[in-house]
């Protein structure tokens, strides 16, 4: 608290980002958010954004309506704030400025954050995740795969988990001669196992072979991950980079595998680019989609300049890549790039969802991220600007996983258990840092935090919520009909994600959301299940038989968590009572109505939405008669329905 | 039969059909003047009925002596015939060029074909200008039907029966007519109820470059003004192609003549800039061999998404102007016959939860597309596939149903129908069996006797069977403004036109048919509370019966 010299500013206005329209309200600054609240009006929506979240905060020049603030955040959120004294404005930007950058991880939301829950609610939910669960599930061990004890003191790898598994032909020797012709350390592991035909996915980082440096343990890992698979004479090495970047890093003694040296392999490279390049790209797209009163040459040019989705269309090629050659060959690959934890993830990650449906599901989903990005040390801290920024270190590579999902569902709407809302929500949180799951950068730092004795996990949290995050036409009977996904990669089937990149834009979203809908369908369904059964109860009281409802899922605890507040979600649901409410005032309110002075009051939105964005056509100038207002800007776009 | 001398082959055997995403079919290809037929001879479910008229065009190739033919249809389709024989090849190729183009509107099929259902409710009577006037009446009594068009030679593409207001007399109405293009003088397109504001179409007037003035067209105009009021005229060109429209006799309205409007100009493209974007776009998206680099910069250069969201600005002001500024407005742009009715229909769908229903909106577009005078036989008589130079082919319909698909996007509980609706009607305009949307205006109709000689695509439509795969299971009926968004982040590409051929869209499909299921289980469910209630109060109140007798 002692970082907060002014902890409350009245008479802030908060411009919107698309429209000229603004709203006046309170501003308040405690130790973990900053909390915007509308004065004035019914509705007094509320802003809260949490100081991790925010990414910049920029004070510009002073206006003659005060001092104006702009804050951009990671989840999207861009706001801007004009306050009336300078010396408020400074106080607020120089205590944000301190806030935004925590010098120790003490310091970070996660470690006050209190969910009001006991030691040992909190021991069950990291216990959620188990990942020797899961490889026992893929089948691991197994008579060709053994779990290694080599790295249980992070001896060998400081960014690997401890358990760690590997072919059984390989040795401690050959583990840690391979190891050292790692980059990192990094060398090839298991990540996923496709039991159908015994095809390994393994991971790890480039060799040091310079130009001509070789290593025999690495062949060595190579050749027995290759003979660990009885149904191909080789495997595939796939290199995520693009050539180039492979040719340039042999000169800093790295690089990549030649093929001589290497019995039966088939090397490919794949062309990712690196996080540079992404965080650059991710730059471009925001500039263009924050643009006011965008035309649609300058968004499509702008979309293609960013070459965001072609990043995104070159990590699903890859994935696709990766999934084929393992079923459709059974053939076993392994995938690096520079240090096995950006690009490597993200194909590892994506190549294991689309051959199996348990990752599709929720809780899969999420031992998909606590495997592939958490444990193998994605260093979250570092991309995600956590701690102690370098720039350099910062980079959109989960978001980009997370858009390779979002773009999945869409082709495939019944393959997923959730619905994109769930994706956004893990991306939030990614960045909140007010659960313990995605702090620091590896396994190793995470338990010299002691996370799970002093943090909460984001996946126990999201379960309790889980009913939010379901996909409403889900169906599991789609696994079987499609248990590898096919997606199609022509360009034209990759769109561009409103609802992430303009998830805090009111005027950008549907204005009713199907997903809404059909959720609050099956609930009701559900609801009426159960009605339906203590209706029959009642009525077998009286003697009648009626005959048993369908076989359905028995009811289930009917108190829902609340539906948190999202745009893509709609307003916060009303209740059926006041829609009713609202259409009678629509129906009877009309006379009434034209007596009350026009104000905003007088405009009703769908979905409460009450921004407004670039107009239609600015009708400026007037008739030249005085009864006119001078000026007549009309802005629209928005949902607004009139009475 | 006139057909026969164009049928050089009637039938050729172990023809290979080709189709996207859909397996390989062998069998007999059968021509007959109004189809192409293809038929398997194992198994009668696998045949392809293609009409010629949907045939945009047609490209021939030989491998030895088996020839394909590639086969471009107006809905976008390609498919491909492999054909065995050179001859046989030449002659269906030909066959099918010919009957494909062929130039009598009276050969058309929609006079050959007879239904195969019962018309319940003929089409052609559905929505009769005097209904929609009844409305009219019910709200205002400031306008009044004319006939001074009864024969068509005021304004051969306006209807006979025009609403025009009530103190403007017939012979006004020809000397406004002699100021409009083509005559089509200011009529009433829209009442808003709400604030009593209107919307009227027109064509540009003749202003020429001496600033010609109309009294009576000033007259007319004004007089759906109210007391100290104003209105608005948005005129869908830019000024600079208004200004060089005086150049040949058009022009605008002159701030001087028309003090209490205030002219607002738009950049709608004109009909051969549309039918080039149409082209563009479905090129590039049938290419497939696209990076992503490409596929979005020939996407760009196609302009087809612009010029969605110009219509679609363009049509928001207007309702804009209505209904939040309480101002009337006056729409045109040249002819009145293609951007004009676009915006004032995509208005109404704004504006007006009535045509937002099905019977609604086909009303909507039989009053402003068809009744107005949409040029469709001239604009829909080829597609995206057309080679030769357009003549005055343009997607002008197509555009604004994708705009009526955007709003639907963004309103999706908002609409008794979904894009079903919109796909059907895009086809049927381009290649029907129905008589709907042959000729260019009612005149024509009328001389064609198309409500005697054919069906109507209404009569068929709106049969109960029919109608189903139409509705929208999310529908709940709301009597509000729908502003939709125009920002080109939230205008999608029309993936259920456009990319319909080169995706399966099975994944798609079923979904849907999920939620479908969904909201219908709930119906269900609902009714079998409502039934069980009923049971139990009944029997409660039987058993308090028998207590009191007790």
């Amino acid at each position: 608290m002692e970082h907060i010299r002014t902890p409350k500013v009245e008479q802030v206005k908060l411009l919107d980002r698309f429209s000229n329209k603004s709203v006046i309200g309170t501003l308040h600054l405690t130790a973990t958010h900053l909390i915007f609240v509308e004065s004035n009006s019914t509705s007094a929506q509320e802003i809260w954004i949490l100081h991790h979240h925010i990414a910049s905060v920029e004070k510009l020049s002073l206006t003659t309506s005060g001092c104006p603030l702009l804050i951009q955040c990671r989840n999207f959120r861009l706001v801007h704030f004009v306050i009336p004294r300078e010396r408020d404005c400074h106080d607020i930007y120089s205590s944000l400025l301190r806030l935004l950058r925590p010098v120790s991880y003490d310091e970070l939301y996660a470690f006050s954050y209190n969910p009001k829950q006991n030691d040992q609610q909190r021991e069950e939910g990291w216990q959620l995740i188990d990942l020797a669960a899961e490889f026992e599930r893929m089948g691991v061990p197994c008579d060709q795969w053994q779990l290694t004890d080599v790295n249980r003191e992070y001896k060998v790898c400081e960014t690997y988990p401890r358990d760690l598994y590997v072919p059984i032909t390989a040795s401690k020797p050959i583990i840690v001669g391979s190891s050292k012709f790692r980059s990192k350390g990094r060398f090839p592991v298991l990540t996923y196992f496709y039991q159908e035909k015994k095809a390994a996915v393994c991971r790890c980082s480039q060799p040091l072979s310079g130009f001509s440096a070789r290593c025999l343990e690495d062949e060595h890992m190579l050749q027995a991950i290759s003979k660990s698979n009885h149904n191909s004479r080789y495997i595939y090495v796939m290199d995520t980079r693009p050539k180039l970047n492979a040719l340039a890093n042999r000169a800093a003694g790295k690089g990549y595998e030649n093929e001589d040296n290497y019995s039966n392999i088939r090397f490919q490279f794949v062309g990712i680019e690196n996080i540079h390049v992404m965080r650059g790209s991710l730059q471009k797209l925001l500039e263009v989609v924050g643009t006011r009163s965008l035309s649609m040459t300058d968004y499509l040019v702008g979309l293609e300049n960013s070459g965001w989705l072609r990043h995104i269309k070159a990590i699903m090629d890859a994935a696709i890549f990766l999934a084929k050659a393992v079923t459709v060959e059974g053939a076993s690959v392994l995938v690096h790039c520079s240090d096995g934890w950006d690009r490597t993830a993200q194909v590892c990650a994506l190549g294991s969802l689309l051959m199996d449906p348990y990752y599709r599901t929720i809780k899969g989903f999420m031992v998909l991220i606590e495997k592939d990005w958490i444990s193998f040390g994605h260093k979250f801290a570092d991309r995600c600007d956590q701690l102690d920024p370098d720039p350099k270190e910062v980079s959109p590579i989960f978001t980009q996983f997370l858009e390779c999902v979002w773009q999945l569902t869409e082709q495939f709407p019944q393959a997923f258990e959730f619905s994109e809302w769930f994706l956004i929500q893990i991306h939030e949180h990614v960045h909140s840092c007010q659960f313990g799951n995605f702090l620091g950068n590896s396994q190793r730092q995470r338990e010299v935090l002691q996370l799970k004795e002093r943090t909460y996990s984001l996946w126990a949290h999201l379960l309790s919520e889980k009913q939010n995050y379901l996909n409403p036409v889900y169906s599991p009977s789609f696994a079987e009909s499609h248990p590898v996904l096919e997606p199609s990669t022509q360009a034209c089937h990759f769109k561009f994600w409103r609802n992430m990149y303009h998830q805090y834009d009111r005027s950008m979203h549907p204005r009713q959301s199907i997903l809404k809908q059909v959720l609050t369908f099956k609930e009701s369904n559900r609801e009426l299940e159960g009605t339906v059964q203590a209706l029959k109860t009642k009525l077998q009281k009286f003697g009648v038989s009626t005959s048993p409802l369908k076989p359905q899922t028995p009811p289930r605890d009917r108190s829902l968590p609340l539906r948190p507040q999202s745009l893509i979600l709609g307003a916060p649901l009303l209740s059926r009572k006041e829609v009713q409410q609202e259409e009678d005032e629509e129906v009877f309110g009309e006379e009434a109505r034209e007596d009350a002075p026009a104000s905003t009051d007088g405009e009703r939105t769908v979905e409460g939405s009450s921004a407004t964005e670039n107009g239609y056509g600015e009708l400026t100038g007037s008739f030249g008669s005085k009864n006119e207002p001078a000026v007549v800007t009309l802005e629209f776009g928005v949902a607004r329905m009139t009475c | 039969m006139e057909f026969a001398e164009l049928i050089k082959t009637p039938r050729v055997d172990g023809v290979v059909l080709h189709r996207p995403f859909m397996p390989t079919v062998e069998g007999t290809l059968c021509l007959t003047g109004h189809h192409l037929i293809l038929s398997s001879r194992q198994d009668t479910t696998e045949e392809l009925w293609l009409l010629h008229a949907n045939i945009d065009s047609t490209e021939k190739r030989f491998v030895g002596s088996l020839g394909t033919i590639i086969v471009k249809c107006k809905d976008l389709r390609v498919i491909q015939l492999d054909i065995p024989g050179m001859e046989e090849c030449l002659n269906i190729a030909s066959s099918i060029e010919a009957l494909s183009t062929l130039d009598s509107v009276s050969l058309m099929y929609p006079f050959f074909y007879r239904p195969l259902f019962e018309v319940i409710e003929d089409g052609w009577q559905s929505f009769v200008p005097e209904e929609s006037f009844k409305d009219l009446e019910s709200m205002t009594d400031e306008w009044r039907l004319s006939e001074v068009n009864k024969d068509f030679s005021l304004c051969p593409s306006y209807p006979s029966l025009l609403t025009v207001p009530k103190d403007i007399d017939d012979e006004s109405l020809c000397k406004a007519a002699s100021f409009r293009h083509g005559g089509r003088f200011p009529v009433l397109s829209y009442y808003h109820k709400k604030n009593a504001m209107v919307m009227m179409r027109a064509a540009q007037p003749l202003t020429g470059t001496n600033g010609r003035r109309c009294k009576e067209d000033e007259k007319l105009i004004n007089a759906t003004l109210c007391a100290g009021k104003r209105g608005y005229i948005i005129d869908t060109r830019t000024i600079a192609v208004a200004q060089q429209a005086k150049a040949r006799g058009g022009g605008f309205e002159q701030e001087a003549n028309y003090p209490q409007w205030r002219r607002i100009h738009k950049a709608i493209e004109r009909s051969n800039v549309l039918q080039d974007s149409l082209i563009k776009l479905v090129e590039a998206c049938n290419d497939q061999s696209h990076s992503m680099d490409r596929w979005l910069s020939k996407l760009e250069a196609s302009n087809w998404q612009s010029n969605v969201k110009e219509i679609l600005t363009t049509a928001c002001l207007a309702a804009q102007c209505i209904d939040r500024e309480g101002a009337s407005v006056l729409v045109h742009g040249t002819e009145g016959t293609d951007s004009t009715l676009q915006v004032t229909s995509l208005a109404q769908i704004i504006l007006d939860p009535a045509c937002r229903t099905i019977r609604g909106f086909e009303a909507l577009i039989e009053r402003e597309w068809l009744q107005a005078g949409h040029p469709f036989q001239q604009r829909c008589a080829q597609s995206a596939y057309s080679n030769g130079k357009p003549r005055s082919e343009a997607p002008v319909f197509l555009l604004f149903l994708d705009c009526v698909w955007q709003i639907l996007r963004q309103f999706p509980c908002s609409f008794q129908f979904n894009e079903n609706l919109l796909i059907m009607l895009f086809e049927h305009a381009y290649a029907s069996q129905f008589g709907t949307f042959l000729g260019n205006c009612v005149a024509e109709r009328g001389k064609l006797q198309l409500s005697q000689k054919t069906v109507s695509l209404w009569s068929w439509v709106n049969r109960p069977q029919e109608l189903e795969r139409f509705l929208n299971p999310l529908y709940e009926p709301n009597n509000l403004v729908i502003w939709p968004s125009v920002a080109p982040q939230s205008l999608l590409l029309w993936e259920g036109v456009f990319l319909r051929w080169n995706r399966s869209t099975k994944c798609l499909d079923e979904a849907y048919q999920e939620m479908v299921h969904i909201i219908e289980y709930n119906k269900e469910l609902q009714n079998k509370v409502n039934s069980l209630r009923r049971q139990l109060a009944q029997l409660e109140t039987e058993d308090k019966m028998v207590a009191d007798l007790k």
